[in-house]
């Protein structure tokens, strides 16, 4: 197998990759949210060990493994648990209609590979040109955490976000060093059990997961 | 600079689209049936419900002008030309330089700007209603069968739709991301455009939920069965865009008697899975309300424009 072809592999997943982040973005059900979610894991899994695989970097083996247990199977089923025990399954409530979000976010893709595409032209590696989409999906995410009201949205968009600059290290500089996709893993694990107590505490006070309410904590 | 032989093919190609889609809209209608159990009607009904209308009378309206008498031979006109200029059998046919994918694009659009004239001309309710909803479909379709086309122009270089055919038909493998998000927005397109089920219901006698069907509700006779016949051009030149753009193997030159019986055989083989499989999705889908078909083409415009980008994050 030539490095072409692996290099349209990773670039097919790539645009999968980007296809999942509009998913997400225009989707109105937390569950099917949930499962982009794992999908999207599912592709970064996929790409990281294509690219494992074609440039003999074994420690990108251990990510992929990483990814796969964590962002595909753990932290969905600590999700829904999560939204189990909350009992939140539609109230997905969008501050900008949909068509609308979706042309903001056709705008970031510009903007994104416009950004990327001048430090891709002087990269050499296997992926460089899925910079641009890595750092889209990056800011997709980021316009998702902004557009939702409700908490359970926000931290998947969060969530999303980790697996975008997951992919942006991989596509840039074939992963960062072990230790530091450790820590990251770690991190964004402890946060989600972390935004689950918060949920509940949120819900408590204010007998609903609508961040607005946020705004008046202060006491009169 | 063109001879005989060019010329023969583009007869022959523009008669045969003509004569072969009833026959394509009444394999849509048979594999319909046996999806839903019920006993299939005749593949050539079609053409026994044209033959049927010639001979009828046509009745119209006191209040029409001649605008509702013309547009029949309009849309069935444009229709043909469309069948003219896109690569069916062959590539480089002598017609198709007069019409690039753009003009192709504003060749259906005249087709849709005249029903709607004909639907709002009569006066009735139900026309304008009709009309209205096929013009807001069709301003939202539009852009996205430009980008999807034009997703293929990029990789091919030109907007001409028989070099873009000849191109793509003679490329070395390669996987194309870009191409995989252009042909789910043109099969969106598609659907929409034809007034198939997401959008549309072919089949519906309910007039509150009709838009094509809406338009045309006054026509009788010959003038049903002119329009009844583009719809089926218009189909036909729809998969057959989408056969070229995006699985165009076997086509042949113009010209090339020697090549054109593989590429009936192509062309029957890959028609017949493509009627299968439109009949299949009718089936698996359910009709979407009215004011969720703006989301349905958004999203088809939002693939067509990812995939342009694509090609040039991984071209350009």
């Amino acid at each position: 197998m030539d490095q072409s072809f692996f290099s349209q592999l990773v670039n097919l997943l790539a645009a999968f990759l980007l296809l999942i982040a509009f998913a997400m973005l225009s989707q109105r059900r937390i569950l099917t949210l949930i499962r982009l979610f794992a999908w999207q894991g599912v592709a970064l899994a996929a790409s990281t060990l294509i690219v494992a695989y074609s440039t003999g970097q074994t420690h990108l083996y251990f990510s992929a493994a990483l990814t796969v247990v964590l962002k595909v199977l753990l932290i969905p089923w600590v999700l829904h648990r999560l939204i189990d025990r909350l009992e939140v399954r539609w109230d997905v409530e969008t501050l900008i209609n949909i068509p609308a979000t979706m042309l903001i976010g056709i705008s970031l893709v510009i903007f994104a590979f416009a950004l990327a595409t001048p430090i891709s032209e002087m990269a050499n590696t296997l992926t460089r040109s899925t910079l641009g989409i890595a750092t889209a999906s990056v800011l997709l995410s980021f316009l998702m955490m902004i557009v939702r009201r409700k908490a359970v949205p926000q931290v998947i968009g969060f969530l999303a976000m980790e697996n975008g600059l997951f992919f942006a290290a991989t596509s840039a500089t074939y992963g960062m060093p072990l230790v530091v996709e450790l820590g990251v893993a770690l991190d964004v694990l402890v946060g989600t059990f972390i935004f689950g107590i918060f949920f509940f505490h949120i819900r408590e006070q204010f007998d609903s997961l609508d961040i607005r309410h946020m705004e008046k904590l202060k006491e009169d | 600079m063109i001879d005989a032989a060019d010329i023969a093919f583009q007869i022959l190609q523009s008669v045969f689209v003509v004569l072969a889609a009833p026959l394509l809209m009444g394999w849509v209608n048979q594999c319909r049936a046996w999806l839903q159990n019920r006993s299939a009607p005749s593949i050539l009904l079609p053409y026994r419900t044209l033959a049927k209308l010639f001979h009828k009378d046509a009745v119209i309206a006191r209040t029409a002008s001649p605008l509702f008498r013309l547009t029949p031979y309009v849309v069935f006109g444009c229709m043909w030309l469309a069948a003219g200029i896109v690569p069916v059998l062959a590539t480089d046919l002598p017609f198709a330089p007069a019409a690039d994918i753009i003009a192709l694009v504003g060749v259906f659009a005249l087709a849709r700007v005249f029903s709607a004239l004909a639907a709002m001309d009569i006066g009735t309710s139900f026309g304008g209603l009709g009309a209205r909803r096929e013009m807001l479909v069709g301003f939202l379709a539009e852009p996205a069968m430009l980008m999807t086309l034009f997703t293929a122009a990029f990789i091919s270089g030109s907007t001409q739709l028989n070099t873009i055919v000849a191109t793509l038909a003679h490329r070395e493998f390669a996987i194309y991301p870009s191409l995989a998000f252009a042909a789910v927005a043109f099969l969106m397109v598609l659907l929409a455009e034809n007034a198939r089920i997401p959008i549309d219901n072919p089949t519906t006698h309910l007039e509150l939920t009709m838009i094509h069907e809406a338009m045309i509700l006054e026509y009788s006779a010959r003038h049903l069965a002119l329009i009844e016949w583009a719809v089926a051009i218009k189909l036909f030149a729809y998969l057959t865009i989408g056969i070229a753009l995006f699985a165009p193997w076997g086509i042949a030159p113009a010209g090339d008697w020697a090549a054109l019986p593989l590429a009936f055989a192509a062309l029957a083989a890959k028609l017949a899975l493509a009627g299968a499989g439109l009949s299949f999705l009718e089936n698996a889908l359910a009709k979407l309300r009215l004011f969720l078909a703006p989301e349905f083409l958004s999203t088809a415009f939002l693939l067509a424009v990812l995939g342009m980008l694509t090609h040039f994050l991984s071209h350009g």
